[in-house]
């Protein structure tokens, strides 16, 4: 039996269940969506939001001068990248190596230590991060360098440190969980498909290579378009947090998002921080349309829309 | 099945690499965990290590000590996880319900309005302005709990999938000739149906709320207001809150006397004890979760 849509008494109450939940997001998306015209005033809270001067593009013209805007995307724009391509490759490296296991004694134990070190929060890291790298008490200064006869690092004082261990951190954390769908794919592989490349005499590597790793190509693909899709946004925590918020180190450590908080909370310049903010949104909507196009054309089924 | 040489060997070899990646998983943890075990001047002399010369348990002796801080802290973030997973839940799965029903008339019209959330954001500062200057949400709990946490496109898409995939048109007509109203459909029989799907996204909200830092630190100014994650951000830049508070006048300790470093690691622990505890029975989920995500994604 097919009712038919429409009438007001048999939409009202679905449409009451919907109310709370759209109201959310009408508040916090949207609302702020609308928000958008503040990057072209010049904020005087004096004045008022809306009584403000319009001052066109002058504060992307401000941002854009300075060295701010180029350090900071370059800076998003090369972590991801580094992100994308080594988080890929040494999750994929793990799943193979997973799969081997997964019916061991050991799995579970394997397991919790993929994913345990991403449930923790970005302050929890940072103290991790702190216990390696702090000058005085820090594991590395103490027990590396100095029975090596190495000089003590200043870690939070020197910028050129920091790109190496940002990718070593982000990947100590997310590797491992980034697996789990590699994992999920490769255990539905078909068995027989295995078998019969081992009846033709290929070991071990040969099936991965010519199995395992062909078979993913399109679950990679489509998961690596939608990362950058997000190349423009970068892990708050990951550079603000887990750096201490050094000053010392801006110049690897800031990304758009850093700076977006930064200019708003810190420096109070509203204007910067409201276009850094706009630029971010605008380009990361672009790369997700693009991105997703690309999806839909190598694989319809799984484009976002 | 018969291995060869080669399928042996590769057997090894994986088991000794994933014990090498699961030691380099846990190594981390347990450096801060022996770290708050380690005697203060011991520490001082060597740092952080895995080895402590001497061992103690002075840092946790010390936080007892103080423990309201931690208790006021623990409270304020479990309350903050309870209620904001609850009413998310509540109003994520209120909205999912209505997408769900191919007789609806507007289930379009919301699934792109749920969905566009995902592709495009107005950025932060429309939102700090809109939070602070128009609801006065500053130094209020609901600060901690409403703000970008509450729900999710990504999460209003998975529970309506669950509900279209998983729930036959048959049952919710014959509840509807029984003369069950939608609100009692939802209640009755919904909710209850999807508690797999609720669990996993349960899951993702409460341990977002957990872990989250980054609201207050928009939004709090009062420490009273601070959870423990911003108390451990808070002890990090100022290791004198510690000794300022009455703990210090309690013990009557003077600063020399403060395991400062050790307290660090322990307040670390401290941190990510609720999720080590909960951890092992939530894992099953989690990695549910993942997957649907990824594939759904």
């Amino acid at each position: 039996m097919k009712t038919k849509s429409g009438g007001l008494r048999k939409t009202l109450p679905l449409l009451l269940l919907a109310a709370p939940g759209l109201l959310y997001f009408l508040i916090n998306n949207y609302l702020p969506m609308a928000g958008i015209f503040i990057a072209f005033k010049d904020v005087n809270y004096a004045k008022g939001i809306f009584g403000s001067d319009w001052v066109g593009f002058d504060n992307f013209k401000f941002l854009f001068q300075t060295s701010d805007a180029w350090i900071m995307t370059r800076n998003t724009l090369l972590y991801n990248l580094a992100f994308i391509v080594l988080g890929t490759m040494l999750s994929i490296l793990i799943a193979i190596l997973m799969s081997e296991l997964l019916k061991s004694l050991w799995s579970k134990l394997f397991q919790s230590g993929l994913v345990l070190p991403n449930l923790i929060s970005m302050v929890v890291l940072s103290y991790i991060v702190f216990a390696f790298l702090n000058a005085d008490s820090g594991f590395i200064n103490n027990s590396i360098l100095k029975p090596l006869g190495i000089p003590e690092i200043n870690w939070y004082s020197e910028a050129k440190y920091w790109p190496y261990l940002l990718v070593f951190i982000q990947l100590w954390k997310t590797a491992g969980y980034g697996s789990i769908v590699y994992i999920a794919f490769i255990s539905g592989i078909d068995k027989s498909i295995y078998e019969a490349a081992k009846i033709d005499g290929a070991g071990k590597l040969k099936q991965i290579r010519m199995i395992t790793l062909p078979l993913l190509k399109p679950t990679i693909i489509i998961l690596t378009l939608m990362s950058i899709g997000r190349i423009f946004n970068s892990d708050f925590g990951l550079f603000y947090q887990v750096p201490m918020n050094a000053g010392a180190l801006y110049s690897t450590t800031q990304t758009i998002d850093t700076y977006v908080y930064r200019a708003l909370m810190q420096v109070n310049d509203i204007g910067m921080s409201a276009a850094a903010g706009l630029y971010q949104s605008v380009v990361g909507f672009i790369l997700v349309m693009a991105a997703n196009a690309i999806v839909k054309k190598v694989n319809p089924e799984n484009a976002l829309f | 099945m018969i291995q060869t040489k080669g399928e042996r060997a590769f057997h090894v070899f994986s088991i000794v690499a994933m014990v090498m990646f699961t030691l380099l998983a846990f190594l981390p943890f347990m450096l801060i965990i022996m770290a708050s075990f380690t005697e203060e001047s011991s520490l001082i002399r060597n740092g952080y290590s895995f080895f402590p010369e001497k061992m103690s348990v002075d840092a946790y002796v010390y936080m007892w000590s103080s423990a309201s801080t931690f208790v006021r802290a623990y409270g304020v973030s479990f309350l903050v996880t309870a209620l904001g997973t609850a009413l998310g839940l509540l109003i994520t799965s209120m909205l999912a319900y209505p997408m769900s029903r191919q007789d609806f008339k507007y289930r379009n019209v919301l699934a792109f309005i749920v969905f566009f959330t995902m592709l495009f954001s107005g950025g932060i500062v429309p939102s700090y302005i809109l939070w602070t200057k128009y609801f006065q949400i500053k130094d209020t709990l609901a600060a901690l709990i409403i703000p970008n946490l509450l729900t999710n496109g990504f999460y209003v898409l998975l529970i309506r999938n669950f509900y279209k995939n998983n729930v036959p048109v048959e049952l919710i007509e014959s509840a509807q000739i029984d003369g069950a109203s939608e609100l009692r459909i939802f209640y009755r029989m919904m909710l209850p149906l999807s508690v797999p799907v609720l669990a996993t996204v349960g899951l993702f909200m409460g341990l977002a709320y957990w872990n989250d830092w980054i609201n207050a630190l928009y939004f709090i100014t009062k420490p009273q207001y601070y959870g423990i994650q911003n108390m451990l951000i808070r002890l990090m830049n100022n290791i004198q809150f510690l000794k300022s508070g009455q703990a210090s006048s309690m013990l009557g300790a003077n600063a020399a006397d403060l395991p400062s470093t050790a307290v660090r690691m322990a307040m670390a622990i401290i941190g990510i004890l609720p999720i080590l505890v909960v951890f092992p029975f939530l894992q099953k989920y989690l990695t549910k979760g993942i997957i649907v995500g990824a594939v759904k994604g």
